[in-house]
């Protein structure tokens, strides 16, 4: 397969979600759109750690493993991210029974 | 060498003690104020004698002392230096101690101000000394110009002193705006020094060596004659010629010490030093020395002229610094430059010494300024009386005191160079012994013409301010004896020989013609028996002055006004500058200019009041906001390589 | 077109039906079944791509933890199709012509570079589990403890938010 299927699709993944966190109201849905971004930038990671396979890196191990590790690690933030913006969402419907990100309009003023 | 090395400190002082007093005018008891700003002008003299004393040792050369860079662009660099020599030492002493005199004078005679304005005045009479020293310590134009400047500003401030009063602002303004005018002047001849010779430091230009004005030979190029008729201008409104001497008169309005530190120590004679520091440029431009020559001549007659008819104490002196003055740029005019700088320092005795004694019959007439109600003070005052005689006898030029060798040395410079400038210069001398000895006989002499109550408050004043009128009688009366002309004394000239390395190249350029010196006898004598003959009459005629009603003839009324010189100045310089600013500001201020102000406040409140509903605060249009954006920034990264 | 690719073609098609899915369905549980589908098919790519380790954490952190949560705090606040606010007409015109901007602008952009006929074979053990781990343990022995202290944040933080207001409490 040539990379530029990946890129394509990662691009094609992307700009789905960030329409989607553009158009849709609802904040859960806006909050899985961006999960589906950085899911899309995940794949581009792998796909480019598979195009290094051969360089080596300081360490003497392969830059494929780094950029997986890398991938890991973005995982772990995403993980601890969802728990702190789901919280978020959660006390703001408390607070205003909606979960219209325009209510989130506190900025205005 | 040792006492170079501190040269520092003798303009550090002063600033020293600016900032205590001024800082701590409300904190500090007078007698502190007054100990303070006085005793750091004394150190400073201390160190000036020492400097004096070592510059005046065998084989001594000008020393550049550089301490930091001040201005480098480019391949211009003004570093900022001083200077030391014998025109500078000489400066030094006569500045400091002078001034020290005066600062002594001061703490008795402002006593009765508020503590707050005590502290004022000597923090203000402090800067004053400090710009003064940076001026003449200055190791190149720039430094020289803030050292101007300061003087500027002081000037100013002292003047309008007692601001309470709208006619000393206004004096003080007048002494500001007149200097200014010089200024610009002065600020356009450095910039013209620096055009074409790429630097104003005085090594660079004046050494004796390698200078580069001292290595040019070609008299009276263009450039040169420019620059130093531009420099001229500002030394006319610093020294008070014509056509801007009209704000020293009126720069009475200050306190009287500060009269006598404008006109004797500092200031007026700033336009003296610059001229006499740049001796060789001016040497090298003897048109300019011409024009030089002559408005120093007819300002010395117009402000004698003047003096004769003016009743206040202190305008007569005003005029009569006006007239010495133009002594001095006459001595500069025909090149005798240790003459002017001569003058200089005996005019700082005697000067200081008329305008402190004037300052001790004021105090004691408890304000009263003009001389027809004076009279017949001699006799309760005599140590003011004694030591003011003598500064007349000095101005006048009799002999053996200070002003009749400084002036002699002077005119027969001006003799040897074109006569009708003597003959005129002589007028102007007859002119000063006349004045001032109707000054003295009106003001010593006769009867007592004022009020029952001021006849019982006159009383000599105290100890600290007649201390320093007798130093400086003494000063005046023997001063002149450090410049003796050759003719008495072989080798007497000392002073004439001491400042020789500072003028050597000039005297190079201007071949001096010497006068013979029978002639030079001649002259001495007539001019002496003329000036003792004019004094007597002047004595004779005023003694028993009695305010009449005398009509005045049309020439009196004439001179009595000033010769309408402020009028003529209001009525072609001030009056329609005023209609002119107010048709600025009325038509291209209040419409043009404040239209375009508010209109560019306008359209920013508009535009923002617009831009407003864009932050609308709802995130799904930022995030919008931000993908355009971030789609312009991809779009330009990307296609327009 | 050997197997590999078919499998490619197959997983790809998947993963975009089920992302338009997410953005397009009106009831958030289909929008989580339909991302749950799409990290499903990613999964399936970094397999394909030999990173096994990473696809199996995918599944269970993403597909199975996170999502598992959206479903929780979905049905927690019991919100449904009705629940969905209107948005402006025009707001939505712009946000999907500037997403399809910003797609062309990309895709063009990388259309005319070298790389992107580098081609990715199948085969080697790098994304193996034994060998992730010792690098793992090794060189970023550091950075995954930290990972772990940002967890530790991230609970007491989510737990913060989801408490009832101290102060609100005491005034009660």
């Amino acid at each position: 397969m040539e990379i530029k299927w990946y890129l394509f699709l990662s691009i094609a993944l992307f700009c789905i979600g960030m329409i989607g966190a553009l158009t849709r109201r609802n904040s859960i849905i806006v909050f899985m759109c961006i999960e589906l971004m950085l899911n899309s930038v995940n794949l581009l990671l792998i796909a480019f750690s598979k195009m290094h396979m051969a360089t080596v890196n300081a360490f003497g191990t392969s830059m494929a493993t780094s950029a997986q590790i890398f991938v890991f690690f973005i995982m772990i933030v995403a993980a601890a991210e969802v728990t702190v913006g789901l919280a978020i969402i959660v006390m703001m419907y408390r607070n205003t029974h909606s979960i219209d990100i325009n209510f989130l309009n506190r900025l205005k003023n | 060498m040792d006492a170079i090395q501190f040269i520092y400190l003798v303009p550090l002082l002063p600033l020293v003690g600016f900032l205590i007093n001024g800082l701590g005018r409300k904190t500090l008891s007078k007698s502190l104020i007054g100990l303070i700003g006085s005793g750091v002008i004394f150190l400073s003299f201390c160190i000036s004698v020492l400097i004096f004393i070592a510059v005046s040792k065998e084989g001594f050369t000008t020393q550049d002392i550089q301490y930091f860079d001040f201005i480098n662009v480019g391949k211009l660099n003004i570093p900022f230096e001083f200077q030391v020599d014998q025109l500078t030492s000489l400066f030094l002493l006569i500045i400091t101690g002078v001034g020290f005199l005066i600062h002594v004078y001061s703490t008795s005679y402002m006593k009765e101000e508020t503590q707050s304005g005590y502290g004022r005045y000597f923090s203000y009479l402090n800067l004053f000394v400090f710009s003064m020293l940076l001026l003449v310590l200055g190791g190149n134009y720039l430094i020289m110009f803030m050292g101007w400047e300061g003087v500027g500003l002081c000037s100013y401030l002292l003047i309008g002193f007692w601001f309470k009063e709208q006619e000393n602002n206004n004096a003080a303004k007048k002494a500001f705006v007149m200097n200014r005018i010089g200024d610009v002047g002065f600020l356009l001849g450095i910039f013209w020094l620096i055009s074409s010779f790429g630097t104003i430091s005085y090594h660079d230009l004046y050494n004796s060596s390698n200078g580069i004005i001292t290595s040019i030979s070609a008299i009276n190029s263009p450039a040169i004659v420019a620059i130093t008729l531009l420099l001229f201008v500002g030394a006319c409104g610093k020294s008070a010629q014509i056509p801007l001497y009209t704000w020293l008169p009126d720069a009475m309005a200050g306190p009287t010490p500060v009269s006598a530190l404008i006109h004797a120590a500092t200031m007026v004679t700033a336009g003296i030093y610059m001229i006499a520091r740049s001796n060789i440029l001016y040497s090298l431009a003897p048109t300019t020395l011409d024009v030089i020559a002559v408005i120093g001549t007819l300002t010395a007659i117009v402000a004698a002229t003047i003096a004769i008819k003016q009743n206040d104490i202190k305008k007569v002196l005003a005029y009569s610094t006006v007239s010495q003055l133009g002594y001095m740029f006459l001595g500069l005019g025909v090149g005798a430059y240790s003459a002017a700088v001569f003058h200089v320092m005996t005019h700082a005795f005697f000067k200081a010494l008329l305008f402190l004694g004037a300052g001790s019959v004021i105090h004691a007439m408890g304000g009263e300024q003009d001389i027809t109600k004076m009279g017949g003070l001699g006799k309760k005052m005599r140590v003011t009386y004694i030591t003011f005689f003598i500064a007349c006898i000095a101005i006048s030029g009799i002999p053996p005191f200070s002003g009749f060798f400084s002036k002699d040395e002077i005119l027969s410079a001006a003799y040897a160079s074109n006569p009708l400038l003597y003959y005129i210069g002589l007028g102007g001398a007859l002119l000063t012994a006349f004045y001032m000895f109707r000054l003295l006989a009106l003001t010593f002499a006769g009867k007592f013409r004022g009020t029952e109550d001021q006849l019982h408050h006159v009383h000599e004043s105290n100890a600290t301010i007649t201390i320093p009128l007798v130093i400086l009688a003494v000063l005046a009366a023997v001063g002149g004896l450090v410049g003796i002309p050759e003719v008495f004394v072989k080798n007497g000239n000392k002073l004439n020989d001491f400042l020789s390395p500072v003028f050597a190249h000039s005297a190079q350029i201007i071949a001096s013609q010497e006068v013979p010196h029978q002639t030079e006898i001649i002259l001495m004598i007539v001019s002496v028996i003329l000036i003792i003959t004019t004094s007597v009459w002047a004595w004779k005629k005023y003694k028993e002055y009695q305010p009449g009603t005398g009509e005045e003839s049309v020439f009196g009324k004439a001179i009595k006004n000033k010769f309408y010189v402020d009028e003529v100045y209001d009525r072609i310089i001030v009056k329609p500058l005023n209609a002119l600013s107010r048709l600025l500001d009325n038509v291209i201020d209040k419409k043009g200019i404040d239209g375009i102000v508010n209109g560019v406040g306008r359209g920013v409140n508009y535009g923002s009041r617009q831009l407003r509903l864009l932050q609308s605060g709802q995130v799904g249009s930022y995030i919008l906001l931000m993908v355009i954006g971030m789609l312009l920034l991809f779009i330009i990264q990307l296609f327009t390589k | 077109m050997g197997i590999t690719q078919i499998l490619f073609w197959f997983l790809t098609i998947l993963a975009l039906v089920a992302a338009i899915g997410v953005i397009s369905s009106k009831n958030p549980i289909y929008s989580v079944l339909w991302l749950i589908v799409v990290f499903f098919a990613i999964s399936g790519h970094y397999i394909l791509m030999n990173a096994q380790f990473l696809a199996i954490v995918n599944i269970i952190v993403y597909a199975g933890a996170i999502m598992v949560l959206f479903l929780f705090v979905i049905m927690l606040m019991n919100l449904n199709a009705e629940a969905e606010p209107v948005k402006n007409v025009y707001m939505k015109m712009a946000g999907i012509i500037s997403g399809l901007t910003l797609m062309i602008v990309l895709v063009a952009a990388l259309s005319h570079s070298d790389v992107q006929n580098t081609i990715i074979r199948p085969g080697t053990s790098i994304g193996l589990i034994k060998n992730l781990g010792k690098a793992l343990f090794n060189q970023y022995v550091v950075p995954f403890e930290i990972s772990s202290v940002l967890f530790l944040s991230a609970m007491i933080g989510a737990i913060m938010l989801g408490k009832k207001d101290p102060v609100k409490k005491i005034s009660l």
